[in-house]
């Protein structure tokens, strides 16, 4: 349904060009839910961002294709993608708190964005705002689409936006670290909320985090960006049963255990994300990586087979070698 | 253990691990900034030329125009292309009676902006009054800064009773609208001066608009000011030192006050064209600058009867006045943009 | 909610107390000269002296001075001038009142629209030359001393231009009431209002300009445009409507300062009887009753709209109302 093809996307500065998006190509299906799992200044979220075409940076360098629906969006001027945004593709963000007007009602808000995209009148907006408030599980829905954002708890607030963002039926949601802001009861509401969607409106959606535990719970698949760039990418359980890209592996380990033995230190991955002005030139996550050998200096390409590829050098002997090596690095700590 | 840190991958390879450069402090960098800001460095310039003019009044009226600003000269002559003028022509309007003051000779030597009803050189005169009228809005303007910062600091840090008292007097003092106050003040001590204990100023000096315009705002700044101190006090480095026991007087002025200064810089040009503003208005409706002496706001004023006869007379000082305010508030946007590009503060007018 | 307007209407009472206290200091108790000489005018007559003594109550304690003067200016309005000897003042106080309510609101509704208009376009077409000519226009607006802008509007409107199709409607200088003239009182008042307006007009499209160019950066702004939103409804249902806030606090406090200062002048520059011109009659004369009885009355004027717009700013930011 959506198939994002060579994306790119520098901004200009006054230090030379910051590469955000570096060579992004994915798809996201009917129905599915994709997992972008990459820390801060991934990427993850300004290749979505582009996807809306929200990006209006006038430093901003964009190529590559995006189709949606077999339509390429890039290019597309801003009148025609308005009529995309909101209606087919529609987008959440991290901080419920202040994504609401404050001045307008949330049942005004939804509503606006009904009529915007649909020719109905004010009432039948108003009930498709009710009945989306009663749908993503705020109480009282026929009180509550009276009320003002800053009359709602943070939960009930991203529970509007969701209503919102699903007004007109998108068959895809995209949504940007949804449940950052929220504590951990509240975030698992959510992310419940997130699961009936696919379920009950058959939309696609693609969520964004950097919570390993997040995906874990939601996605079918999953897609680790650094960099800029893909490293690696798969189904949900190869991805946490079989992990290939060191990066991964780092990820992964850095989730706190829930259970086994205490470990001495939690583990992080040394080193920091390169500047986006000055990317290595071969893998990116290249200088941080343990495994690393002569062949990394060249760019490493997605590759792989049976849907799970990674963009990492390592032969898969040398990988299991790799692997063993955690294992028994595992045990020596604990 | 294993070691995660030291790996094979150099940390040298890695281009984002560059030295840090040193940072540069607050001051450096807004100065740098400010200097970047031509509009800014313009204003300023202009700004200056203003005031070195205004500086050589004196200078311009004895040596290069050789008249006497402040003496009448109703049956004067001058030269002009040659010829000798009289200063008073007669009128040609209306009945032809009367006289009209000479219009402008556009010679720097001889009544360059022409004459006033009162036979005298305006272009003179205009530096004369731009000398007391700027003299008036920077002293005044310490003088409102200097109050302000007193009584922010003190309510903002001490809080409690005194804080409350003092935002109750600023309140009221502000919601007196300003030139109302500024009028009842100036009727009140203009006729004869004031005379409490050791500060005794005399009816005509110019001291008095300086202390009624440097007190009128003090408000308007003291508030903002106060925000910021209060804030400051709740912060935890100031929360640290009152526990460490060090003496309220060294916070404020080793902790609170650095910080106040930024938005009290701010705060000069702006006020310096705001005060500039009110004592123009004030002088117009006579109650601010009194003759003998002269601001551009009297000259306009004294211009007011010869409008449609000799407008330059009137017109002369205002553009004076735009130039200058005008100078001094794109200076304050630009000193404000240096200094703290998230600010609130606004440009206020007469 | 009702708590709220109670609050603020007793703030209104407290501060209009303060006011009339602070009034009584500075034309009663300031240190210096016998107040009795200043109130009795210049070249008083030993008699006038006298009389004002014991009328005013200076031989008795300082708040039943207080009390005596608010009895004059308030309950009984007998306060009488004494240049015009015998003129009651508070009655002509309110006599001329309309004149200065025409001035300033007609100069209010004109330069808000002007000023949301200009923000609006500046913010919308931002970095353009139309913005940044907008912004120094607006500037330039209020470095202008508005008395001396009103002298050049009548230089041009009244003298040089007048005889040109542009400005010839333009009447005399003057005021005529708009129950007797409804025509004349609006062309009277069409370059006054413009004078007047001028000043804030920039003021405000700056303020606006950069409170729209913030709160574009503002999340709910985002979301907005994720929704789908034309970028003109973005800024003028979302961006103007939360911007609005702010302006209307701005306007209660220039409301305050343009009924004191600006309003005044713009009256004296254009012939206009309203209580800035009697103020100013006043203070040539030095006749200070007059001058009380209008410092007085406008400050209350002020006061009193300022709580108004305050309440106004309830309605306008649901923040504030109580569930």
């Amino acid at each position: 349904m959506l198939k994002v093809r060579g994306l790119k996307v520098s901004f200009r500065s006054e230090h030379g060009l910051v590469r955000a998006v570096d060579d992004v190509s994915f798809d996201v299906g009917e129905r599915e839910i994709l997992g972008v799992v990459g820390e801060s200044g991934s990427g993850k979220t300004i290749s979505l961002l582009t996807v809306m075409g929200l990006i209006n940076d006038p430093n901003a360098v964009i190529e590559g294709s995006i189709v949606y629906k077999g339509r390429e969006l890039l290019g597309l001027p801003q009148r025609e993608l308005r009529h995309v945004r909101g209606k087919e593709i529609a987008m959440i963000f991290q901080d419920p708190m202040t994504a609401l007007t404050p001045v307008y009602t949330i049942g005004w808000q939804i509503a606006e964005q009904v009529l915007t995209h649909n020719a109905v009148s004010k009432r039948t907006a108003r009930e498709r705002a009710v009945e989306l408030l009663t749908a993503v599980g705020i109480p009282n829905p026929e009180v509550s689409v009276d009320r003002y954002p800053h009359q709602l708890s943070g939960g009930m607030r991203q529970r509007a936006v969701i209503a919102m963002a699903l007004s007109c039926n998108p068959s895809l949601l995209i949504a940007d670290e949804p449940t950052t802001a929220l504590d951990v009861t509240v975030q698992a509401q959510i992310l419940e909320l997130i699961q009936k969607l696919r379920r009950d409106f058959g939309s696609a959606i693609v969520l964004i985090t950097h919570d390993m535990g997040v995906v874990a719970e939601v996605a079918d698949r999953v897609q680790v960006m650094y960099a800029g760039r893909i490293v690696e990418r798969a189904a949900k359980r190869d991805i946490f049963k079989g992990p290939r890209h060191p990066y991964t592996w780092g990820l992964l380990d850095s989730i706190p255990p829930l259970d086994g033995p205490r470990p001495h230190r939690l583990k992080s991955i040394a080193g920091m994300p390169p500047s986006l002005l000055a990317l290595p030139k071969g893998c990116a996550f290249g200088p941080r990586c343990r495994y690393r050998f002569e062949k990394c200096g060249e760019p490493p390409r997605l590759a792989g087979s049976g849907g799970h590829d990674s963009a990492c050098f390592l032969s898969p002997e040398s990988r299991a070698a790799a692997w063993a090596g955690r294992l028994l690095d595992d045990k020596a700590v604990s | 253990m294993t070691d995660q840190a030291a790996s094979p991958a150099n940390l040298a390879d890695d281009p984002s691990a560059a030295a840090a450069r040193p940072g540069r402090g607050p001051w450096a960098t807004a100065l740098r900034k400010l200097r970047g800001d031509r509009a800014a460095m313009a204003a300023l310039l202009v700004f200056l030329l203003v005031v070195a003019l205004c500086l050589l009044a004196p200078f311009y009226a004895k040596y290069v125009a050789h008249s006497d600003p402040f003496r009448s000269n109703l049956s004067g002559k001058i030269m002009v292309g040659g010829k000798r003028v009289p200063v008073m022509e007669t009128s040609t309007e209306g009945l032809g009676l009367g006289f009209t003051p000479i219009a402008p000779t556009w010679d720097f030597r001889a009544y360059f902006l022409g004459a006033d009803g009162q036979g005298r050189d305006v272009a003179a005169r205009l530096l004369y009054g731009g000398r007391n009228s700027l003299v008036i809005a920077g002293v005044s303007t310490v003088m409102c800064l200097v109050l302000a910062a007193i009584v922010g600091l003190v309510a903002g840090f001490f809080g409690g009773v005194v804080d409350w008292v003092l935002s109750r007097l600023l309140d009221v003092l502000w919601a007196f609208p300003v030139y109302l106050l500024a009028i009842s003040l100036s009727i009140v001590l203009i006729s004869h001066g004031i005379d409490i204990g050791p500060i005794s100023i005399n009816a005509g000096s110019l001291s008095l608009p300086i202390f009624i315009i440097g007190i009128i705002y003090v408000p308007y700044v003291a508030r903002p000011i106060r925000g910021q101190v209060l804030a400051l006090t709740q912060s935890e480095f100031v929360l640290a030192a009152i526990g460490l026991g060090v003496p309220n007087h060294r916070i404020l002025f080793r902790d609170i006050l650095p910080n106040v200064m930024t938005t009290l810089i701010v705060f000069v040009p702006l006020m310096m064209a705001i005060n500039m503003l009110t004592e123009s208005a004030l002088s117009f409706l006579s109650i601010g600058v009194q003759p003998p002496d002269a601001s551009w706001g009297t000259i306009i004023q004294d211009g007011q009867e010869l409008l449609y006869t000799r407008p330059i007379v009137a017109l002369a000082p205002g553009i004076a006045i735009v130039i200058t305010v005008l100078a001094l508030n794109i200076l304050g946007d630009g000193v404000r943009d240096a200094l703290d590009p998230r600010s609130k503060l606004r440009i206020r007018s007469a | 909610m009702l708590g709220a307007i109670v609050k603020r209407l007793g703030q209104m009472l407290f501060v209009m107390f303060g006011i009339s206290v602070l009034v009584f200091l500075i034309f009663f108790a300031t240190p210096g000269a016998d107040p009795a000489a200043r109130i009795a005018g210049r070249n008083a007559s030993p008699e006038t002296l006298a009389a004002v003594r014991k009328d005013f109550g200076f031989d008795r304690p300082l708040p039943v001075q207080y009390g005596l003067l608010m009895e004059r200016l308030f309950i009984t309005q007998d306060l009488t001038s004494f240049v015009n000897r015998g003129w009651k003042v508070v009655p002509a106080v309110i006599d001329v009142a309309p004149v200065t309510l025409s001035l300033v609101v007609g100069a209010a509704i004109l330069w808000v629209i002007g000023g949301v208009v200009i923000g609006l376009v500046a913010a919308a077409t931002r970095g353009s030359v139309l913005d940044r000519t907008l912004m120094i226009l607006g500037l330039i607006g209020v470095s202008m001393p508005v008395y001396w802008l009103g002298e050049v509007m009548n230089l041009l409107t009244q003298a040089r231009l007048h005889d040109t199709w542009l400005f010839a409607w333009v009447p005399p200088l003057g005021y005529k009431p708009l129950t007797a003239d409804p025509v004349g009182w609006f062309l009277t008042l069409v370059i006054p209002w413009i004078t007047l307006a001028t000043l804030y007009m920039g003021l405000y499209g700056r303020v606006l300009r950069a409170n729209l160019v913030e709160a574009g950066q503002e999340d709910y702004i985002r979301t907005a445009r994720a929704k789908g939103l034309s970028e003109t409804r973005i800024l003028v249902r979302h961006a103007l409507r939360t911007s609005l806030i702010t302006i209307v606090t701005l306007f209660g406090l220039d409301f305050g300062a343009l009924v004191g200062g600006a309003a005044l002048l713009t009256e004296v520059v254009f012939g206009l009887q309203g209580i800035g011109k009697l103020t100013f009659d006043s203070l040539r004369n030095f006749d200070l009753p007059v001058i009380m009885a209008t410092v007085m009355y406008a400050s209350f004027f002020v006061v009193v709209a300022n709580a108004l717009v305050d309440l106004l700013y309830v309605v306008l930011d649901p923040r504030i109302r109580k569930a």
